[in-house]
Protein backbone atom coordinates (compact mmCIF):
# COMPACT_ATOMS: atom_id res chain seq x y z
CA UNK A 1 0.00 0.00 0.00
CA UNK A 2 1.01 3.15 -0.74
CA UNK A 3 2.13 6.20 1.34
CA UNK A 4 0.64 8.95 0.65
CA UNK A 5 2.43 11.25 2.95
CA UNK A 6 5.63 10.59 1.10
CA UNK A 7 4.27 11.84 -2.34
CA UNK A 8 3.90 15.57 -2.94
CA UNK A 9 0.69 16.47 -4.23
CA UNK A 10 2.52 18.93 -6.78
CA UNK A 11 4.27 15.84 -7.99
CA UNK A 12 0.93 13.89 -8.22
CA UNK A 13 -1.32 16.64 -10.42
CA UNK A 14 1.82 16.99 -12.79
CA UNK A 15 1.96 13.56 -14.01
CA UNK A 16 -2.26 13.30 -13.79
CA UNK A 17 -2.35 16.50 -15.33
CA UNK A 18 0.08 14.90 -18.09
CA UNK A 19 -1.61 11.77 -18.95
CA UNK A 20 -5.09 13.68 -18.61
CA UNK A 21 -3.83 15.99 -22.20
CA UNK A 22 -1.30 13.86 -23.68
CA UNK A 23 -2.84 12.32 -27.09
CA UNK A 24 -4.26 8.40 -26.50
CA UNK A 25 -2.11 7.08 -29.28
CA UNK A 26 1.31 8.38 -27.84
CA UNK A 27 0.59 7.03 -24.41
CA UNK A 28 -1.55 3.37 -25.97
CA UNK A 29 2.39 3.19 -27.37
CA UNK A 30 4.56 3.75 -24.55
CA UNK A 31 2.22 1.55 -22.51
CA UNK A 32 2.32 -1.51 -24.56
CA UNK A 33 6.48 -0.79 -24.44
CA UNK A 34 6.38 -0.67 -21.04
CA UNK A 35 5.25 -4.21 -20.78
CA UNK A 36 3.99 -5.25 -17.01
CA UNK A 37 0.21 -5.64 -16.76
CA UNK A 38 -0.44 -5.49 -13.57
CA UNK A 39 -3.42 -7.21 -12.20
CA UNK A 40 -6.66 -4.46 -10.43
CA UNK A 41 -10.00 -3.78 -9.43
CA UNK A 42 -11.99 -1.51 -10.93
CA UNK A 43 -13.80 1.01 -7.70
CA UNK A 44 -15.09 3.26 -10.69
CA UNK A 45 -15.60 1.77 -14.33
CA UNK A 46 -15.00 4.13 -17.12
CA UNK A 47 -17.49 6.61 -17.12
CA UNK A 48 -18.06 9.30 -20.04
CA UNK A 49 -19.06 12.97 -19.24
CA UNK A 50 -18.60 16.11 -19.01
CA UNK A 51 -16.97 18.90 -17.32
CA UNK A 52 -17.24 22.59 -17.84
CA UNK A 53 -13.80 23.95 -18.29
CA UNK A 54 -13.68 27.48 -16.59
CA UNK A 55 -10.97 30.41 -17.55
CA UNK A 56 -9.46 33.76 -15.83
CA UNK A 57 -9.20 36.66 -18.70
CA UNK A 58 -5.72 37.12 -18.61
CA UNK A 59 -5.40 34.45 -16.35
CA UNK A 60 -6.21 36.82 -13.06
CA UNK A 61 -9.62 38.38 -13.97
CA UNK A 62 -13.37 37.26 -13.28
CA UNK A 63 -13.39 33.44 -13.97
CA UNK A 64 -15.87 32.88 -16.99
CA UNK A 65 -16.94 29.75 -18.50
CA UNK A 66 -15.04 29.01 -21.49
CA UNK A 67 -16.74 25.70 -22.44
CA UNK A 68 -18.05 22.05 -21.95
CA UNK A 69 -15.46 19.46 -22.65
CA UNK A 70 -15.61 15.76 -22.88
CA UNK A 71 -13.93 14.01 -19.73
CA UNK A 72 -13.37 9.94 -19.14
CA UNK A 73 -12.91 9.22 -15.53
CA UNK A 74 -12.17 5.90 -13.80
CA UNK A 75 -11.02 4.85 -10.36
CA UNK A 76 -9.33 1.32 -9.32
CA UNK A 77 -7.14 -0.40 -7.13
CA UNK A 78 -4.12 -2.75 -7.06
CA UNK A 79 -3.90 -5.72 -5.33
CA UNK A 80 -1.93 -4.07 -2.67
CA UNK A 81 -4.57 -1.58 -2.13
CA UNK A 82 -2.86 1.15 -4.01
CA UNK A 83 -5.43 3.61 -5.65
CA UNK A 84 -5.07 4.97 -9.29
CA UNK A 85 -7.40 7.24 -10.28
CA UNK A 86 -7.61 8.58 -13.83
CA UNK A 87 -8.86 11.90 -15.28
CA UNK A 88 -8.37 12.04 -19.35
CA UNK A 89 -9.73 14.02 -21.95
CA UNK A 90 -11.98 12.59 -24.73
CA UNK A 91 -13.99 9.61 -24.94
CA UNK A 92 -11.10 6.66 -24.54
CA UNK A 93 -12.33 4.57 -21.83
CA UNK A 94 -8.85 2.79 -22.55
CA UNK A 95 -7.07 5.67 -22.13
CA UNK A 96 -8.85 6.51 -18.74
CA UNK A 97 -7.73 3.09 -17.86
CA UNK A 98 -4.09 3.30 -18.73
CA UNK A 99 -4.21 6.45 -16.91
CA UNK A 100 -5.31 5.33 -13.74
CA UNK A 101 -2.63 2.30 -14.14
CA UNK A 102 0.38 4.93 -14.40
CA UNK A 103 -1.16 6.87 -11.12
CA UNK A 104 -1.16 3.93 -9.05
CA UNK A 105 1.99 2.03 -10.60
CA UNK A 106 3.99 5.69 -9.60
CA UNK A 107 2.76 4.95 -5.62
CA UNK A 108 4.36 1.89 -5.96
CA UNK A 109 8.11 1.19 -6.17
CA UNK A 110 8.02 0.95 -9.63
CA UNK A 111 7.54 4.45 -10.10
CA UNK A 112 11.21 5.02 -10.96
CA UNK A 113 11.11 2.76 -13.81
CA UNK A 114 7.07 4.15 -15.10
CA UNK A 115 8.95 7.74 -14.94
CA UNK A 116 11.98 6.74 -16.99
CA UNK A 117 10.00 4.77 -19.44
CA UNK A 118 6.84 6.24 -20.14
CA UNK A 119 6.64 10.06 -18.08
CA UNK A 120 9.52 11.71 -19.12
CA UNK A 121 9.13 10.28 -23.34
CA UNK A 122 5.26 11.48 -22.49
CA UNK A 123 6.87 15.06 -21.63
CA UNK A 124 9.41 15.33 -23.92
CA UNK A 125 6.69 14.33 -27.36
CA UNK A 126 4.27 16.51 -25.82
CA UNK A 127 6.76 19.51 -25.38
CA UNK A 128 7.99 18.87 -29.09
CA UNK A 129 4.33 18.74 -30.43
CA UNK A 130 3.69 22.50 -28.21
CA UNK A 131 7.21 23.64 -29.52
CA UNK A 132 6.12 22.32 -33.09
CA UNK A 133 3.13 24.34 -32.76
CA UNK A 134 4.31 27.35 -31.32
CA UNK A 135 7.29 27.61 -34.27
CA UNK A 136 4.43 27.27 -36.97
CA UNK A 137 2.42 30.12 -35.15
CA UNK A 138 5.73 32.37 -34.72
CA UNK A 139 6.19 31.98 -38.60
CA UNK A 140 3.31 34.09 -39.34
CA UNK A 141 3.62 37.16 -36.89
CA UNK A 142 3.05 39.90 -38.45
CA UNK A 143 4.76 42.77 -36.45
CA UNK A 144 2.99 46.39 -36.99
CA UNK A 145 4.82 49.56 -36.94
CA UNK A 146 4.14 53.36 -36.99
CA UNK A 147 6.87 55.86 -38.66
CA UNK A 148 7.45 58.52 -36.89
CA UNK A 149 6.05 61.13 -38.64
CA UNK A 150 6.78 64.08 -36.77
CA UNK A 151 2.85 65.59 -36.37
CA UNK A 152 2.97 65.01 -32.63
CA UNK A 153 5.43 67.46 -31.75
CA UNK B 1 -7.57 -11.26 -4.17
CA UNK B 2 -9.66 -8.44 -3.94
CA UNK B 3 -8.49 -5.43 -1.90
CA UNK B 4 -10.63 -3.69 0.30
CA UNK B 5 -10.07 0.11 -0.12
CA UNK B 6 -12.08 2.98 1.41
CA UNK B 7 -14.29 2.99 -1.91
CA UNK B 8 -15.05 -0.54 -2.49
CA UNK B 9 -18.68 -0.78 -2.78
CA UNK B 10 -19.93 1.02 -5.47
CA UNK B 11 -22.36 -0.65 -8.23
CA UNK B 12 -20.45 -2.77 -10.94
CA UNK B 13 -22.57 -2.11 -13.56
CA UNK B 14 -23.96 1.63 -12.86
CA UNK B 15 -26.44 2.05 -15.40
CA UNK B 16 -28.28 -1.39 -14.96
CA UNK B 17 -27.71 -1.63 -10.93
CA UNK B 18 -29.24 1.80 -10.85
CA UNK B 19 -32.06 1.20 -12.91
CA UNK B 20 -32.90 -1.74 -11.26
CA UNK B 21 -32.45 -0.23 -7.73
CA UNK B 22 -35.21 2.76 -9.07
CA UNK B 23 -37.39 0.58 -10.27
CA UNK B 24 -37.73 -1.06 -6.53
CA UNK B 25 -37.70 2.40 -4.99
CA UNK B 26 -40.52 4.26 -6.87
CA UNK B 27 -42.75 0.83 -6.71
CA UNK B 28 -42.50 0.36 -3.07
CA UNK B 29 -43.50 4.20 -3.05
CA UNK B 30 -46.18 3.81 -5.40
CA UNK B 31 -47.40 1.01 -3.29
CA UNK B 32 -46.84 1.87 0.48
CA UNK B 33 -46.36 -1.53 2.68
CA UNK B 34 -44.96 -2.96 0.04
CA UNK B 35 -41.36 -4.33 0.73
CA UNK B 36 -38.56 -5.61 -1.97
CA UNK B 37 -35.26 -6.67 -2.23
CA UNK B 38 -32.63 -3.65 -2.73
CA UNK B 39 -29.53 -4.60 -3.93
CA UNK B 40 -26.27 -3.39 -6.08
CA UNK B 41 -23.92 -1.51 -3.70
CA UNK B 42 -21.96 -3.02 -0.47
CA UNK B 43 -21.52 0.29 1.54
CA UNK B 44 -19.33 0.41 4.48
CA UNK B 45 -19.90 -0.31 8.16
CA UNK B 46 -23.22 2.01 9.43
CA UNK B 47 -25.00 1.73 6.41
CA UNK B 48 -27.17 -1.29 5.64
CA UNK B 49 -27.29 -2.80 2.00
CA UNK B 50 -30.58 -0.91 0.80
CA UNK B 51 -29.64 2.21 2.34
CA UNK B 52 -26.75 2.56 0.48
CA UNK B 53 -27.72 1.26 -3.11
CA UNK B 54 -30.82 3.79 -2.34
CA UNK B 55 -28.43 6.76 -1.54
CA UNK B 56 -26.08 5.64 -4.84
CA UNK B 57 -29.07 5.56 -6.98
CA UNK B 58 -31.16 9.03 -5.71
CA UNK B 59 -28.22 11.03 -4.71
CA UNK B 60 -25.93 13.47 -6.68
CA UNK B 61 -23.75 16.63 -6.20
CA UNK B 62 -27.32 18.40 -6.16
CA UNK B 63 -28.61 16.56 -3.50
CA UNK B 64 -28.01 17.43 0.07
CA UNK B 65 -27.45 14.57 2.25
CA UNK B 66 -27.32 14.16 6.01
CA UNK B 67 -25.98 11.47 7.74
CA UNK B 68 -27.63 10.58 11.52
CA UNK B 69 -25.64 8.90 14.55
CA UNK B 70 -23.88 5.57 13.42
CA UNK B 71 -24.52 6.62 9.64
CA UNK B 72 -22.04 9.69 10.33
CA UNK B 73 -18.93 7.99 10.63
CA UNK B 74 -15.83 9.26 8.01
CA UNK B 75 -16.15 5.72 6.19
CA UNK B 76 -19.49 6.46 4.70
CA UNK B 77 -18.64 10.33 4.28
CA UNK B 78 -15.67 9.47 1.93
CA UNK B 79 -17.58 6.45 0.06
CA UNK B 80 -20.33 8.76 -0.23
CA UNK B 81 -18.44 11.80 -1.60
CA UNK B 82 -16.56 9.31 -4.21
CA UNK B 83 -19.22 7.50 -5.38
CA UNK B 84 -22.11 10.47 -5.76
CA UNK B 85 -20.00 13.69 -4.83
CA UNK B 86 -23.42 14.39 -2.66
CA UNK B 87 -22.48 17.40 -0.61
CA UNK B 88 -23.04 16.80 3.30
CA UNK B 89 -25.51 18.97 5.28
CA UNK B 90 -27.71 19.76 8.28
CA UNK B 91 -30.42 18.17 8.85
CA UNK B 92 -32.44 21.26 7.97
CA UNK B 93 -30.99 21.80 4.67
CA UNK B 94 -31.47 17.89 3.52
CA UNK B 95 -32.84 16.64 0.75
CA UNK B 96 -32.40 12.67 1.89
CA UNK B 97 -31.55 11.82 5.72
CA UNK B 98 -29.86 8.59 6.78
CA UNK B 99 -29.90 7.25 10.07
CA UNK B 100 -31.70 5.51 12.91
CA UNK B 101 -35.10 5.97 13.54
CA UNK B 102 -34.12 7.58 17.14
CA UNK B 103 -30.74 9.30 15.47
CA UNK B 104 -33.19 11.40 12.74
CA UNK B 105 -35.60 12.71 15.25
CA UNK B 106 -36.68 15.23 15.98
CA UNK B 107 -38.80 15.06 12.42
CA UNK B 108 -39.71 18.97 12.60
CA UNK B 109 -35.58 19.71 11.84
CA UNK B 110 -36.39 18.72 8.33
CA UNK B 111 -37.55 20.96 5.09
CA UNK B 112 -41.30 19.65 4.60
CA UNK B 113 -41.67 22.03 1.61
CA UNK B 114 -44.33 25.08 0.68
CA UNK B 115 -47.28 25.45 -0.62
CA UNK B 116 -45.30 26.73 -4.09
CA UNK B 117 -43.20 23.35 -4.34
CA UNK B 118 -44.06 20.63 -1.56
CA UNK B 119 -41.14 18.76 -3.73
CA UNK B 120 -38.99 20.67 -1.26
CA UNK B 121 -39.00 18.70 1.22
CA UNK B 122 -36.64 15.71 2.67
CA UNK B 123 -37.00 12.60 2.01
CA UNK B 124 -35.77 9.98 4.98
CA UNK B 125 -34.08 6.84 5.17
CA UNK B 126 -35.00 4.94 8.31
CA UNK B 127 -33.03 1.94 9.08
CA UNK B 128 -34.41 -0.51 10.71
CA UNK B 129 -34.21 -3.82 12.80
CA UNK B 130 -36.72 -5.52 11.15
CA UNK B 131 -39.54 -4.71 8.59
CA UNK B 132 -42.12 -6.42 7.98
CA UNK B 133 -46.11 -6.61 7.05
CA UNK B 134 -47.68 -6.47 10.01
CA UNK B 135 -48.65 -3.35 12.57
CA UNK B 136 -49.88 0.39 11.74
CA UNK B 137 -52.41 -0.11 9.49
CA UNK B 138 -51.98 2.17 6.08
CA UNK B 139 -54.64 3.65 3.47
CA UNK B 140 -54.89 5.73 0.77
CA UNK B 141 -53.22 6.31 -2.77
CA UNK B 142 -51.49 3.01 -4.60
CA UNK B 143 -53.36 0.79 -1.50
CA UNK B 144 -56.59 -1.33 -2.64
CA UNK B 145 -57.97 -1.71 0.79
CA UNK B 146 -55.66 -1.14 3.46
CA UNK B 147 -52.00 -2.40 4.14
CA UNK B 148 -49.56 -3.23 7.25
CA UNK B 149 -46.17 -2.20 7.85
CA UNK B 150 -44.37 -2.06 11.68
CA UNK B 151 -43.50 1.26 11.99
CA UNK B 152 -41.33 2.91 14.21
CA UNK B 153 -42.99 6.04 15.88
CA UNK B 154 -46.78 6.15 14.21
CA UNK B 155 -47.84 9.42 16.35
CA UNK B 156 -45.27 10.87 14.92
CA UNK B 157 -45.74 9.45 11.05
CA UNK B 158 -49.33 10.86 11.78
CA UNK B 159 -48.29 14.23 12.33
CA UNK B 160 -46.83 14.43 9.16
CA UNK B 161 -49.01 12.97 7.09
CA UNK B 162 -51.47 15.52 8.01
CA UNK B 163 -49.49 17.97 6.46
CA UNK B 164 -50.07 16.78 3.55
CA UNK B 165 -49.70 18.20 0.50
CA UNK B 166 -46.37 19.23 2.24
CA UNK B 167 -44.31 16.83 4.61
CA UNK B 168 -41.54 14.44 4.55
CA UNK B 169 -41.48 10.89 2.38
CA UNK B 170 -39.86 7.95 4.33
CA UNK B 171 -37.86 5.04 2.97
CA UNK B 172 -37.66 2.14 5.82
CA UNK B 173 -34.09 -0.40 5.00
CA UNK B 174 -33.55 -3.05 6.70
CA UNK B 175 -30.67 -5.35 5.58
CA UNK B 176 -31.28 -5.63 1.73
CA UNK B 177 -34.85 -5.33 2.22
CA UNK B 178 -36.97 -1.83 1.29
CA UNK B 179 -40.67 -0.05 2.25
CA UNK B 180 -42.10 3.22 1.74
CA UNK B 181 -44.36 5.45 3.42
CA UNK B 182 -45.04 8.65 0.93
CA UNK B 183 -47.09 11.53 3.16
CA UNK B 184 -49.90 10.73 1.02
CA UNK B 185 -50.89 7.58 3.47
CA UNK B 186 -53.14 7.65 6.29
CA UNK B 187 -52.12 6.18 9.36
CA UNK B 188 -54.13 4.30 11.88
CA UNK B 189 -52.39 2.93 14.29
CA UNK B 190 -54.05 -0.80 14.43
CA UNK B 191 -56.75 -2.19 11.96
Amino acid sequence: MADQTKIANGDRRAWLGLLARAPAEALAALWSDYGARPEFQWLRTPEIGGVMVRGRAGGTGAPFNLGEMTVTRCALVLPDGTEGHGYVQGRDKTHAETAALIDALMQTGDADAVRAKILEPLTRQVQAARSARAAKAAATKVEFFTMVRGEDQ
Amino acid sequence: MTPQTRFSGGFTDAPVQAAHAFRAAMTVMARPGEIRQLVGATPPEGLSVAAGTLLLTLSDPDTGVYLAGAADSPAVRQWLTFHTGAPLVPAAQADFAVGLWQDLMPLEQYRIGTPEYPDRSATLIVECGVLHQSGATLRGPGIRDTARLALPDVAALQANSDLYPLGCDFFFTCGDTVAALPRSTRIEPKG
